[in-house]
């Protein structure tokens, strides 16, 4: 039990960073598969898009199925190395969550004019639940990530 | 978008150009395997259907209904652009096709061969910035410019094109993940790297087509294909990061064996 507590202390940073980028790559699947497939509230492209949101949304797209995949078999590996640490891993998830909720919901919808959360409703309660969930799950993660530095 | 008898005719004798390589490729394989099957262990099963999935994938895109309508309808083009640059190279790099020529050879020609392919000149064509830049670059240069409307006029553009596009596509996807023996071999952050730079760019490139049509489609014609370009692409997009993540996983399985007996014996 005390090597696994070692094993787990040698890669507090890989669980970390494996729960961040699963954390990233899970919002970004929840945004597409439910916002955009199911409700259809988001739009695949909207006119008021600047070129600047394109490229940001491009480089996100990818970015967040690689890090999907990327951190599942990161994932597989602290296993294999005996030293995955879950509450460790979930504060890294509920970080990266929320870093890029918080981005999408600020620099993107906002910024960028990629597109809105919901069109031809008042948008403003929808934009203050995205960005303060987003906030909560920042707030929780570094918490989380706190209590198991050592 | 122009469909006179003549051009039929024209168009039939491309098809049937560009689908003879593929239709050598597959027979070529197969007698390979055949030959080298009687001298050496079994080859794996599962390449060979995936070299032939493959073949008629890229078969696919460049003769029959798929081909005819792409010429009027920018979705099948589309649907053909996927096939024969991503799905179609992506299981003909599975089926290993280098090793198995390089088994099927005798001895003395397969070194003189691996050592052409290790030479200087060719090993540019596995540097994964290359590769990219060919690859999406050309399809940017493709949708963006009168290069598209040009294709659709141009017998020998139209198939240089195609070429292109196929090849492009497996020297990209080689030079990502490594199944057959691979000199100057880059490091896994490094292909991820450029490989996430790629698909960015893809992704990028179908919703600017979504918005921007190439000259001579219609807005919604655009729309749809952009969107199968941005999804389809994905589909076959992960399927190339889970072989490239699935082989840093086994490459690190020597270490990780290394460590854990580093920690039994502390």
């Amino acid at each position: 039990m005390t090597n696994k507590r070692n094993n787990q202390l040698m890669y507090a940073k890989r669980n970390m960073w494996t729960g961040i980028l699963f954390g990233f790559g899970l919002v970004a699947f929840i945004d597409e598969v439910v916002f955009h497939q199911l409700l259809h509230w988001h739009h695949f492209y909207d006119k008021s898009t600047k070129d600047i949101g394109l490229v940001s949304d491009g480089l996100f797209h990818a970015f967040s199925f690689f890090a999907t995949i990327g951190s599942s078999f990161l994932l597989a590996d602290l296993h294999r190395r005996h030293a995955f640490w879950l509450k460790r891993w979930i504060g890294g998830i509920l970080l990266g969550a929320g870093v890029f909720q918080l981005y999408d919901g600020i620099i993107q919808h906002k910024l960028m004019g990629l597109h809105q959360i919901r069109y031809n409703v008042n948008i403003v309660p929808y934009d203050l639940i995205w960005n303060i969930s987003a906030v909560i799950m920042i707030i929780i993660g570094l918490v989380l990530l706190n209590r198991t530095r050592r | 978008m122009h469909t006179h008898d003549h051009s039929n005719e024209i168009s039939d004798l491309v098809q049937i150009i560009l689908v003879t390589p593929f239709v050598l490729g597959l027979i070529g394989y197969l007698l390979s395997v055949s030959i080298s099957n009687k001298k050496k262990k079994q080859w794996p099963f599962y390449r060979v259907v995936l070299w032939i999935i493959g073949v008629v994938c890229a078969s696919l895109s460049v003769i029959g209904p798929i081909a005819d309508r792409s010429h009027e309808d920018f979705s099948a083009h589309m649907v053909g652009h996927l096939l024969l640059g991503m799905l179609a190279p992506l299981l003909m790099a599975l089926g290993a096709p280098m090793t198995l020529i390089l088994r099927t050879l005798p001895v003395h020609s397969a070194r003189r061969l691996s050592y052409i392919l290790r030479s200087g000149p060719i090993s540019i064509l596995h540097n994964p910035i290359f590769t990219s830049l060919i690859n999406v670059g050309a399809l940017w240069l493709l949708y963006t410019t009168e290069l598209f409307p040009m294709m659709h006029e141009n017998v020998l553009l139209y198939a240089f094109i195609h070429i292109h596009i196929f090849l492009a596509g497996y020297l990209f996807t080689i030079s990502i993940i490594y199944i057959d023996p691979t000199p100057q071999r880059k490091s896994f952050i490094y292909r991820s790297v450029v490989l996430l730079m790629a698909l960015a760019a893809h992704s990028i490139l179908s919703k600017y087509l979504y918005a921007h049509p190439p000259d001579g489609i219609s807005t919604a014609q655009a729309k749809l294909g952009g969107m199968i370009m941005y999804y389809g692409g994905d589909a076959i997009e992960v399927g190339l990061v889970c072989i490239l993540c699935y082989q840093w996983y086994r490459n690190t399985r020597s270490k990780v064996k290394a460590a854990n007996l580093q920690l039994q014996k502390n």
